[in-house]
């Protein structure tokens, strides 16, 4: 069975890192890190006023000229997803439509688009004018909103905003006509969707699949939500750098940021057939729940996060010792935190002491939906480098998150590597990403 | 060695009753689910009826309702439908010992959820306060000074996709595969569809699968209206619904949750349940075409039924009944019937299709499992549902719609399409089950 489970062969992001997947690479290998004051919005008066953001780019630079006025139907979301996948598609050496139209190296029908994706906002400003035309006595006014406001908004406007826009967009930018699916599992999401493909592909229902996630938190609803919910840190609005602090004592509340992450994943036959280069097998996937009445919380004690890291490993037919790198989920938010360090120690064993732990969210953010994939990336660069670099800011471990942090650069070859991810409201995964040799 | 998959429960809040068995005497019956709108105030808008769930009191399905008030309107339809489906399924809910022979390590979950109202009073207040008509510009200040206030964390946090999952998983403990897709109007029948072939490939023994959505909130129906996707025939909102006729002019928008219980036919033996029917075929597909319009030669639906009915191993002839996306508006329903007849070819015009939209109205992502519902049902009973208000007919859409009344049929088999907008397709196809 084993020769059917897939092979990633094209990483693609744009993160706070960079504006591609070796500038995140990069980034986490030098310990950057891309938190800084909100320059989106002017976040005086929030709690939390850092998020990481995603550098400077022009959409229309990564949709072809024939397809450009659909830019117009991009919400940000879409278009950190539509940046991600040019860079995926191109690094696995791939001729999609979008490129040259004459040469195509896929096969559209056998390619198959799975996202995560979040709750995406609308954006405010966009909304406000209709919103100031349907004013009575100094309050919104419902009627005149339905008779005068909602004119005032373009026909199309809707549709900026649903979250399988992302693979829509993808869609016919590269033109995949297989199976498409959005998942919208929030954090969990980028890590259920590449499990999900890689099913997908291992069902023969796909050669191909684009998959990962994508999600724009730098929003001021979405950055309300995380405040209101206490999970965004208050602490650290003058050290920005030093605010997301996974696993860490002094860590106080995550911090959360845009980007997309996206991986080409495709049949060992197909690998081989192309001469692609291979980063890593998809080896084994696992999945569960978490299940806690405060619903924004994971249970104390992980489970569910446990029983998805156990079935990943039956999956991948290996023990705990065999794993040579943890990339956690880490969110910097302490109840979480220990909950995961919980669950990796119970599902792990003893195992759990050797096994270097590198959490990314301290350099990245906590990108949502695209976070989960983008800890794939990086699983991916360590194996293909044999590097796993140094975890930032866990200068003192939380005493009750008993890992094996990864203080400084460790320089080893990697055969396994284990991801996970979680989410508020529960969901989890656990990917196991073998390095892979015909 | 793939697993054989079944199913053993199903249950559903929705506008045409709040259980299996009120929704198929009203289908039975010809009967709408439309009326003016009194969620919120629509009086002034484009479209001014829709179809509600009325009489929902979640007091009556859980013993712990303080788990899930909180919740928004489709968290709380799931757990009611879901209720239903496990009693049915004799599958135990809300205890810590589940005495039912399900491994909750085997019990997975799939919704095609969908998101949640904004906090609306607050949502929309807090953007008169904070803007700054002078510069017509957002004064963040000012809005966060009010968003921070009224704005409260849980109303803000059921709004995301996965939270009806989290309930679902609260309520009945399951701890396998979760998982919740949004692909539009096809995400109910997605997550039967993956459901199945999770089931199929072993990883889990039973999967609690279907979909959850309102969109009947302001924001919601002004992004419809927006788009001109919506009947406006406010003078009669029961006749509004009517697909394939030559008068349609949109769908009316609907909500709910359907709730299917799927199990490996081993499970469902070795527990000694009913068996509902058995699942035999899942096709899906993406148009990759536009993001507004379906492709106009059909070919993405086409794939997608083309595949549902190679994973299945059958060919036109053996589909005794379809159940159409059939939304009502002028463009579905044409593509649709188009899709039909290429796939059905010659057989077409003898398959019995027809859209349940027109008396539900159009749950959103919940509608493909609603409508999977109703497939089994005809199964169960041998009787197609009809396509009610069929009293116009579109002269260019010419296949059997089963108008008006409900008609007696052997039904073996029954296909489920869904369309989502953004392009993707997918394909449920149930079948009587035979040992």
């Amino acid at each position: 069975m084993t020769a059917c489970f897939p092979v990633i062969t094209g990483l693609g992001a744009i993160t706070p890192l960079g504006l591609s997947y070796r500038d995140l690479w990069q980034g986490l290998c030098q310990g950057n890190c891309g938190i800084s004051r909100i320059t989106a919005f002017d976040p005086a008066g929030f709690t939390c006023q850092i998020a990481g953001q995603a550098p400077e780019f022009s959409i229309r630079d990564y949709v072809p000229k024939a397809m450009r006025k659909t830019t117009k139907l991009m919400s940000r979301d879409i278009e950190l997803a539509v940046v991600a996948a040019d860079d995926a598609f191109k690094d696995a050496g791939l001729i999609t439509k979008a490129f040259d139209e004459q040469n195509i190296t896929i096969n559209p029908e056998r390619t198959s688009i799975i996202l995560g994706a979040g709750l995406i906002s609308c954006d405010l400003i966009e909304l406000a004018p209709a919103v100031a035309k349907s004013i009575t006595d100094g309050k919104f006014d419902i009627k005149k909103w339905g008779a005068e406001g909602i004119n005032l908004l373009t026909p199309l406007w809707l549709l900026k905003y649903l979250p399988n826009m992302l693979a829509c967009h993808v869609g016919i930018i590269h033109d995949i006509q297989g199976p498409s699916n959005t998942i919208t599992c929030a954090e969990a999401a980028g890590q259920i969707a590449i499990g999900e493909a890689a099913q997908i592909i291992q069902r023969g229902d796909a050669d191909l699949a684009l998959t990962g996630g994508g999600e724009a938190k730098v929003n001021p609803i979405v950055h309300l939500r995380q405040c209101l919910l206490k999970r965004a840190t208050a602490d650290y609005n003058d050290n920005p750098q030093g605010a997301c602090r996974p696993f860490d004592a002094k860590a106080s509340g995550s911090v959360f940021g845009e980007a997309a992450a996206s991986v080409i994943m495709e049949t060992p036959d197909s690998a081989k057939k192309r001469n692609a280069k291979i980063y890593a097998q998809v080896a084994g996937f696992g999945q569960s729940c978490s299940i806690n009445s405060k619903y924004e919380s994971i249970e104390p004690d992980g489970k569910g996060i446990q029983y998805a890291i156990e079935s990943a490993l039956e999956e991948a037919k290996i023990k705990p010792d065999q794993l040579d790198l943890i990339i956690p989920h880490g969110t910097g938010i302490p109840s979480d935190d220990i909950a995961e360090a919980t669950a990796i120690r119970n599902a792990l064993g003893n195992a759990a002491d050797k096994i270097p732990v590198f959490p990314t969210k301290s350099m990245t953010s906590n990108t949502g939906a695209a976070a989960g994939a983008l800890d794939v990336i990086a699983a991916c660069c360590a194996i293909r480098d044999g590097i796993i670099p140094a975890a930032k800011n866990c200068e003192n471990i939380n005493k009750d998150c008993k890992l094996n942090i990864a203080k400084q650069p460790i320089k080893k070859k990697l055969n396994y590597v284990l991801c996970c991810s979680y989410t508020y409201g529960g969901q989890t995964a656990a990917v196991i990403l073998k390095n892979f040799k015909f | 060695m793939s697993q054989r998959v079944v199913i053993t429960g199903i249950g559903i809040v929705c506008p045409l009753g709040n259980d299996v068995a009120t929704m198929w005497g009203n289908i039975l019956n010809c009967r709408s689910g439309m009326a003016a709108t009194t969620i919120f105030d629509a009086s002034t808008f484009p479209t001014k009826f829709c179809a509600e769930v009325k009489n929902f009191d979640i007091t009556k399905y859980t013993k712990n309702p303080k788990l899930h008030e909180q919740g928004n309107r489709h968290s709380r339809f799931t757990i009611g439908a879901t209720a239903e489906a496990c009693k049915q399924a004799k599958i135990d809910i809300e205890t810590e010992k589940p005495n039912d022979g399900i491994d909750r390590r085997r019990m997975g979950i799939y919704l095609g959820a969908g998101e949640g109202s904004v906090d609306n009073e607050n949502f929309f207040n807090a953007i008169v306060q904070g803007w700054d008509d002078a510069n017509n510009n957002m004064d963040w200040n000012k809005w966060a000074a009010v968003a921070f206030v009224k704005m409260t964390a849980y109303r803000e946090l059921e709004q995301e996709p996965n939270m009806p999952a989290a309930h679902l998983a609260m309520f009945t403990g399951a701890r396998g595969p979760v998982r919740s897709c949004l692909t539009a109007c096809a995400a109910s029948t997605q997550a039967v569809g993956e459901a199945f072939k999770i089931l199929q490939s072993g990883r889990a023994d039973c999967i609690i699968a279907g979909g959850a959505h309102s969109m009947i909130h302001p924001l919601g129906i002004t992004g419809f209206n927006r788009l001109t996707a919506l009947s406006t025939r406010n003078d009669s909102p029961q006749t509004a619904s009517r697909p394939f006729t030559a008068s349609r002019d949109g769908f009316v928008i609907g909500e709910g949750a359907a709730i299917v219980i799927l199990e490996t036919l081993e499970s469902a033996k070795k527990r000694g349940v009913e068996i509902l029917a058995e699942v035999i075929g899942y096709g899906s597909s993406n148009d990759a075409f536009r993001v507004t319009d379906m492709r106009e030669d059909a070919r993405g639906a086409v794939a997608a039924i083309e595949s549902a009915l190679k994973d299945a191993r059958l060919i036109n002839k053996d589909i005794d009944y379809v159940s159409t996306h059939g939304t009502s508006t002028s463009e579905n329903d044409s593509i649709e019937t188009l899709a039909l007849k290429t796939v059905f070819k010659e057989e077409a015009k003898n398959t019995p299709v027809s859209s349940v939209k027109s008396m539900f109205g159009h749950l959103i992502g919940a509608a493909g499992a609603a409508e999977l519902i109703t497939c089994i049902l005809a199964i169960r009973d041998n009787i197609l549902p009809p396509t009610i208000n069929y009293n116009d007919p579109d002269p260019n859409l010419d296949l059997d719609y089963v108008p008006n009344k409900p008609r007696k049929a052997d039904v073996n088999i029954a296909m489920d399409d869904s369309f989502g907008f953004g392009g993707q397709n997918n394909v449920v196809i149930v079948k009587r089950y035979n040992p």
